[in-house]
């Protein structure tokens, strides 16, 4: 495999660890435009505000969140799943 | 830029208000008549004693409690701690189980850690809350009737969103479960009335324009309680070394003056808070405007920026002349955004708290609400983040 690439169906990763409100969710909103309905995405985040502020940002934006867990290291993985496209 | 950058507005008034004329007065002649130790048993010191015995007959007329039910401490953090650890250690043998919403302000929640962690079964139960911060009614009340239950504690109303909260149903169900309700009314005592749906109540002078260093805590005389500190007989034992008796009397007379201030019409600050609201929501894009639009405080509101760091935005309101508050991360020193806003489940950055001091006049709420989609453009257009 090369370096970067992700398994075909597996989530795009956006590593925000080391970054201060509100960078994580730009971040996350940033790599969210260029990807498919649906998709899946999981962000990475030391910040404890993106805990709270990612499924927030999903809310409101109309896209699902479908975990929230937190790793080692205070490492949370956020994982998102990005809305279907519009009918 | 402006020409009048330097008239400040200042729209920050939650635990601290201008100072009212009325407490400015008081606090002047008190200092004059009122300077010597109210413990002392000759003319001057007796002197002082009958300010402060009025002073409480005051606050307690303006509160609905009893004169003998006042304690006058010196903050309201000191007498959320006391109030929670006194209560705790009077019914250490019921249990260590104290019931708590999870918008409580930070002196009650680490009060409340700190007494169960003195408890052998000792432990703080928090009750979650809805998108709005309104308390889940039916969770506490089954957390309160819970065995073990030595004290349960819901604000009247949230200071940082301006939500109330069902203080009467919570209090029939502790009065029912026999467990003591411990009111923290720091943020709405003076603004609307405290309400009879307490067993413990704290208010917050400075909060209403009294003066800083002083605060008060109305116990009913059916709660038991305990020192959980050294004794000493100032304030029937809750306040060691008593208060200020000029801030006393201070507090009181300013809480007399808001009160028959807001007796003579609507508080104007209601309509302002509602002016804001819609045109925060109408010309600021990606905004969450949060906190119970109706049942709610006449003079909180907040809302949340997408995208925008909420230091970036309370400097640059400051800049433009208007003093703000923020809930969000990187404007506390600790990297931990609002417990509140985190409750409710909306965004923590880029939050903006307005809490409207007394008198303040409907042109300052336009002004803010014209400069404030500007502030907001431009940090988003040095962050490249006006298309996401």
């Amino acid at each position: 495999m090369t370096a970067g690439s992700a398994p075909a169906d597996g989530p795009v990763v956006v590593d925000a660890r080391g970054l201060r409100c509100p960078l994580p969710v730009i971040a996350l909103a940033r790599r969210a435009r260029d990807l498919p309905p649906g998709a899946v995405v999981v962000v990475l985040a030391t910040d404890p505000a993106a805990r709270h502020d990612v499924p927030a940002w999903a809310r409101m934006r109309g896209h699902g969140v479908a975990r929230i867990e937190e790793g080692p290291a205070g490492v949370w993985h956020l994982t998102v799943r990005l809305a279907a496209a519009p009918a | 830029m402006p020409a009048d950058a330097s008239q400040r507005t200042y729209l920050d008034a939650g635990g601290r208000a201008p100072l009212h004329p009325t407490a400015r007065a008081a606090l002047e002649a008190a200092t004059a008549e009122g300077w010597a130790d109210p413990r002392r048993l000759h003319t001057e010191g007796r002197r002082a004693r009958l300010l402060l015995d009025g002073a409480r007959e005051s606050i307690a007329a303006g509160l609905g409690a009893r004169t003998e039910e006042i304690a006058f401490a010196p903050s309201l953090t000191l007498a959320l701690h006391h109030a929670v650890l006194g209560v705790a250690a009077g019914r250490r043998r019921i249990g260590g189980t104290i019931v708590a919403s999870g918008v409580e302000r930070a002196a009650i929640l680490q009060a409340a850690r700190f007494a169960a962690d003195s408890h052998p079964g000792g432990r703080v139960e928090t009750v979650g809350v809805d998108a709005l911060g309104r308390v889940d009614t039916p969770a506490m009340t089954a957390a309160l009737a819970a065995p073990g239950v030595a004290l349960a504690a819901l604000q009247h109303a949230n200071g940082e969103v301006g939500t109330l909260q069902p203080v009467a149903e919570v209090h029939d169900a502790a009065r029912v479960a026999g467990v003591p309700l411990l009111v923290d009314a720091g943020a709405s005592v003076g603004h609307i009335d405290a309400g009879a749906a307490w067993d413990v109540l704290a208010a917050d002078p400075p909060d209403w324009g009294g003066p800083d260093g002083v605060a008060v805590l109305a116990v009913r005389s059916r709660v038991r309680w305990a020192r959980a500190w050294p004794e000493d007989e100032s304030e029937g034992g809750w306040f060691p070394g008593g208060v200020s008796v000029p801030a006393a009397l201070a507090a009181a007379a300013s809480l007399a003056a808001v009160r028959r201030e807001r007796s003579a019409g609507r508080d104007p600050r209601w309509a302002q808070v509602d002016r804001i609201r819609a045109r925060v929501a109408a010309d600021v894009p990606d905004v969450q405007v949060v906190g119970d639009p109706v049942a709610r405080l006449p003079h909180v509101l907040t809302f949340s920026c997408l995208y925008v760091d909420g230091e970036a935005i309370v400097g640059g309101l400051d800049r433009r002349g208007f003093a703000v508050g923020s809930g969000s991360a990187c404007t506390s020193s600790t990297l931990e955004p609002s417990h509140v806003l985190a409750a409710m489940g909306v965004l923590t950055h880029g939050n903006v708290r307005v809490v409207l001091p007394p008198g303040t006049d409907d042109g300052a709420i336009d002004r803010f609400c014209s400069v404030l989609p500007a502030v907001v453009a431009e940090i988003r257009g040095a962050l490249g983040v006006a298309d996401l």
